[in-house]
Order: structure tokens, then C-alpha cells, then sequence
């Protein structure tokens, strides 16, 4: 069912060619919006929720960005292609336990995603490469307003847009920014930043968001409130934080490259030379090896495009986007295509230049 | 002054006294020797005060209170932490500051507002301004007043429902 969308060449983050910058991979908004005159999707029937999925349909269905887009109702997805979207951010888990009544739309590029029918009725989304929330604000409060002309938001005066779970109150935006941090952690210094992160209202996730493992060094840091700040003052508060975030993560980089180079030099030689050679590999390891390669990369050993290569290989690795093509394999032949996919992209690199 | 503290669950004299750390908030509870007995609050380690404090034997009066639209209880919200629907946070909004108080920056929602659901509001809220203002020139028997409030009434009124067909239209 999903084949068109995995097919598709200008995906925003599947794709190598796009560009890409060091420390932040991807930037996220996602507004939480309920129908006015409708409970929410825990307490609705079916019925109210079929005609709920319907309504948004129609309304999207003639919008710029998903004209061209797919919209599937999660019903009719295997549990192979809900892994697929969710290893995209395309989708939540939460959305993949629901039944009838719940879809996504997905926009040709993949950029924005409309989740019908998951905590709440709607949860709009915008992912882009890169490190930009206002620009990405711009457009997501665009589209807010264009989704707002024909379907009645569920708002109050005093609480804003009321939401299924009181987090989400108010605004209902949760910004998150993926950063790729193995300064920090080789550093031992993660801890730090998480704690204070914390302290500061903010939440630090794993790559897949709550419960998930931060492998490939990768942090999912986004705001915990959403109420009694404006959408900006928000995002100019988390765009603060993460500013510091950067600024300690290469400086990590730095200190490190001056205490210890050859341990550096060589925790990243050994990832290219396994990457390149290994016949099993499992995602975990893939996830640790590549994150060595992104740090190549920002460190100048390796030439700038092959960041977004590295990009395109975190995601193109994990299982679900393994086994796709395969249909049902087991996990030792699913840990061998990987590696087969690995070797021949990193067969391709040229030698890390450490003269700079 | 005394300033004996109660068991939580049947007002007699507490004796034990638990504080646990939940969700980065220290939450205390006080018990009766009897009571912590039949909690089985023997071992503090292994006893959870979240589980407790969930527990209906702990929510009061106020707590069985419920919405009358989906019918979510604040029992049923301490469970799942979610609400059920809109209303919940007029039906439940009493109980709601603190909890807003513990998540959120402010009580007030300062951020953006949707157009057409907020013009909305305003004139729904503007129509029963004019009703209580008509209901009031009546009473005190001003009826040049009754009837251009009950005008203006009619005007706001057609507004309201030209409003809500340009939203079910698009």
C-alpha cells in the first residue's frame, strides 16, 4: 500500500542530496487541534470518528501540500508499513494502536504529516532538515490557518486550544529538535545537559521520542509547556537552549580532539573500517558507527556531502525500512542485508583525509 | 496549638508518615497505624504512592464529580491523564489549576487564536451579554431599552449562524 510513498525521490529526510548541517539533523512542530462539538477520540464511537476522519479528508484533500500526498487509513496498513512511517516520524506509535477511524495524510515530500484521530483529532507536523523554527513556525501556523477556515477549532479564551491531555493546553505546540551529540556523550557530560535541560522545562527523548534509546548519540530535546507562553516565546526560549546545546556539544568535540585525538582518530577509523567490511550488523551498532561518521564529517575528514549520507543511512537501516523490500525475513537475515546496504555505501568513500 | 495530622483515609490520629518523589513533585500522605496496616505500607521501598494516590479509597467528595457530556470523572483522569472531551475543562476546571500549575508557565493561553472559532466565541458571548442586558430592561419595565437590545440581539444572532455556515460550507 505504502510503496508509492517509499518510492518517492524528494523525500525530505530520506534523501542524500539534501543539505544538511552539523549537531542538529532535523527540526520538528507539531500542533495538537480538536473539533469543536465533537469529544475527543478516547470517548468518541466509531461513527463520530468515521465522520471526524472524513471531515479532515475533505478539507485536506485540496490543500497545496497534499494534493500530491498519500492518505492512508491506519486500518489498512500492515505492521510492517506502520514501522515504516514510524521510523520516517511520519507517524506515533500511539497512532499505530488505533483502529478504524484513524489515518494520516502525508504530504508528497513528506515534510508535513496530519495524524487524524490519534489523542486528539488532529496533530499537524512539519519536519525539515536543519536547525530553523521560526521559518518552520511560519509555515505550519500558515497551513494551521488555512486547515482552521474550514474545520471549527475547539477553543477557549482563557485555556486556548483544548487539547485530550492538559500537556498539550494552550498553544498546543511541541517543538523538537533532533541533535546528534557524541561530544557530549564520549565527554561523559549527556548527563549534565539532560539534567539541566530538564530543569529548564524541556524534555530529552531518544531518536523515537518517549522511552526510546538515544542511539547514534542522537537526542530528541522539545518544550514541555505549552501554556501561558505565545508560540514564539516558546520557540525563542527553546532555540536559546539549544543554541547552548551546540556551543557545549563542539566544544566537547574540541577538547576532546585536543586531549585525546588518537582515541578519536581511532573510534572513528574503526567504524569506517567496519562499516565497510562487516557482514552482520545489528541497527544498534549501525546507529554507533554511523554517528562516528556524521562526527568525521563535521570534523573534516570526510568531504560535507556524506553527512547527508549518513542522514539518509540512520534511517534507511532501521528494521522496518530493511525488511521492506525483503517482505518477511528473520532478524540474523535482516542484520545481513544491513550490512550488505553499508558495505556498499561506504565502499564508495574515499580515505579520511586527517591532514586538515 | 496542636498540630496532629490526620490519617488520610479515616481522620484518626497519624502515625505514619510517607513522602515519595513522583513525577519530580514530593507528595506526602499521612496515615493511621490501622490504615498503613491494610495498605500494606510496611516496607516504604516497595510500596508505590502513585499506585495509592490513584486509587479511588483516596479521592474525596469532589473527586466523584464527573462531566456531563462524556462522562470522564477526575478519577478517570488521575488514571489515564487524559480528558474525554471539550467540556471536561468547564465540568472538572475546578481541580484543574494545580494540576495546570505543575505543567504549564501560566494559567492563560496567550499564543495564537483561531479565527473563525474565537469570532465565534466573542459573539456567542456578546449574545448573552444582550440577553441578560434585555432580560434586566424588562424587569425594570424599560421598554425603549427591551427593544433595541432585543434588535441588536436578532443582528448578533443572524452573525452567529452566518458564522457556523461559513464553517461547515468550506
Amino acid at each position: 500500500m505504502i510503496e508509492n510513498l517509499i518510492s518517492k525521490s524528494n523525500a525530505q529526510l530520506t534523501k542524500g542530496f539534501l543539505k544538511s548541517s552539523p549537531v542538529v539533523l532535523s527540526s520538528r512542530l507539531r500542533l495538537a487541534r480538536n473539533l469543536n462539538g465533537f469529544v475527543f477520540p478516547s470517548k468518541a464511537s466509531s461513527a463520530d470518528k468515521s465522520e471526524i476522519l472524513n471531515k479532515v479528508e475533505k478539507s485536506l484533500s485540496d490543500k497545496p501540500n497534499f494534493k500530491k500526498g498519500f492518505f492512508y487509513k491506519i486500518n489498512t496498513l500492515s505492521d510492517l508499513e506502520k514501522r515504516l512511517l514510524v521510523e520516517r516520524h511520519l507517524i506515533s506509535r500511539e497512532l499505530c494502536e488505533m483502529n478504524e477511524g484513524s489515518g494520516v495524510f502525508i504530504s508528497s515530500n513528506q515534510d508535513f504529516s496530519v495524524m487524524i484521530n490519534e489523542e486528539d483529532h488532529i496533530r499537524l507536523q512539519c519536519i525539515k532538515n536543519g536547525f530553523n523554527l521560526n521559518a518552520l513556525w511560519k509555515t505550519v501556523n500558515r497551513f494551521d490557518d488555512l486547515m482552521e477556515a474550514s474545520l471549527p477549532y475547539s477553543f477557549s479564551k482563557e485555556l486556548g486550544y483544548l487539547t485530550a491531555c492538559p500537556t498539550n493546553l494552550g498553544t498546543g505546540l511541541r517543538a523538537s529538535v533532533m541533535m546528534h551529540l557524541p561530544g557530549l556523550f564520549i565527554s561523559e557530560n549527556i548527563d549534565k545537559v539532560i539534567r539541566a535541560s530538564n530543569q529548564l522545562g524541556l524534555a530529552v527523548r531518544g531518536l523515537f521520542g518517549e522511552g526510546s534509546e538515544a542511539s547514534g548519540h542522537i537526542y530528541q530535546i522539545s518544550n514541555q509547556q505549552t501554556l501561558g507562553e505565545t508560540e514564539g516565546e516558546i520557540l525563542s526560549r527553546l532555540g536559546g537552549v539549544l543554541k547552548n546545546i551546540i556551543e557545549h556539544e563542539l566544544n566537547a568535540r574540541q577538547n576532546y580532539f585536543a586531549d585525546k585525538k588518537v582515541v578519536l582518530l581511532d573510534k572513528i577509523s574503526r567504524a569506517l573500517g567496519i562499516l565497510r567490511n562487516a557482514h552482520v550488523m545489528s541497527s544498534e551498532e549501525a546507529m554507533d558507527h554511523l554517528s562516528y561518521m556524521r562526527l568525521a564529517v563535521d570534523l573534516g575528514f570526510l568531504a560535507d556531502e556524506y553527512r547527508a549520507l549518513v542522514d539518509y543511512l540512520f534511517i534507511q537501516t532501521q528494521p522496518g525500512h530493511i525488511q521492506f523490500p525483503e517482505g518477511s525475513i528473520s532478524v540474523e537475515l535482516r542484520d545481513e542485508k544491513r550490512a550488505q546496504k553499508l558495505r556498499e555505501n561506504f565502499r564508495k568513500i574515499p580515505p579520511l583525509n586527517f591532514d586538515n | 496549638m496542636s498540630n496532629k495530622l490526620t490519617c488520610s483515609l479515616c481522620n484518626q490520629h497519624a502515625t505514619v508518615h510517607l513522602t515519595q518523589i513522583i513525577n519530580n513533585k514530593i507528595q506526602k500522605i499521612d496515615l493511621c497505624e490501622s490504615c498503613a496496616q491494610k495498605k500494606g505500607v510496611t516496607d516504604p521501598e516497595g510500596f508505590s504512592l502513585a499506585e495509592m494516590l490513584s486509587n479511588s479509597d483516596f479521592l474525596g467528595a469532589e473527586d466523584s464529580q464527573a462531566c456531563n457530556v462524556c462522562g470522564q470523572s477526575i478519577s478517570d483522569f488521575r488514571k489515564s491523564g487524559r480528558f474525554g472531551c471539550s467540556d471536561c475543562y468547564v465540568s472538572l476546571g475546578n481541580q484543574l489549576k494545580p494540576i495546570l500549575e505543575e505543567m504549564h508557565v501560566g494559567f492563560k493561553h496567550t499564543g495564537k487564536k483561531p479565527e473563525k472559532s474565537f469570532q465565534q466565541i466573542s459573539l456567542s458571548e456578546t449574545i448573552e451579554l444582550l440577553r441578560m442586558k434585555l432580560q434586566k430592561a424588562i424587569a425594570m419595565e424599560a421598554y425603549e431599552d427591551a427593544a433595541h437590545y432585543r434588535d441588536e440581539l436578532e443582528i448578533m444572532k443572524n452573525e452567529l449562524s452566518k458564522a457556523k455556515i461559513n464553517c461547515s460550507n468550506d
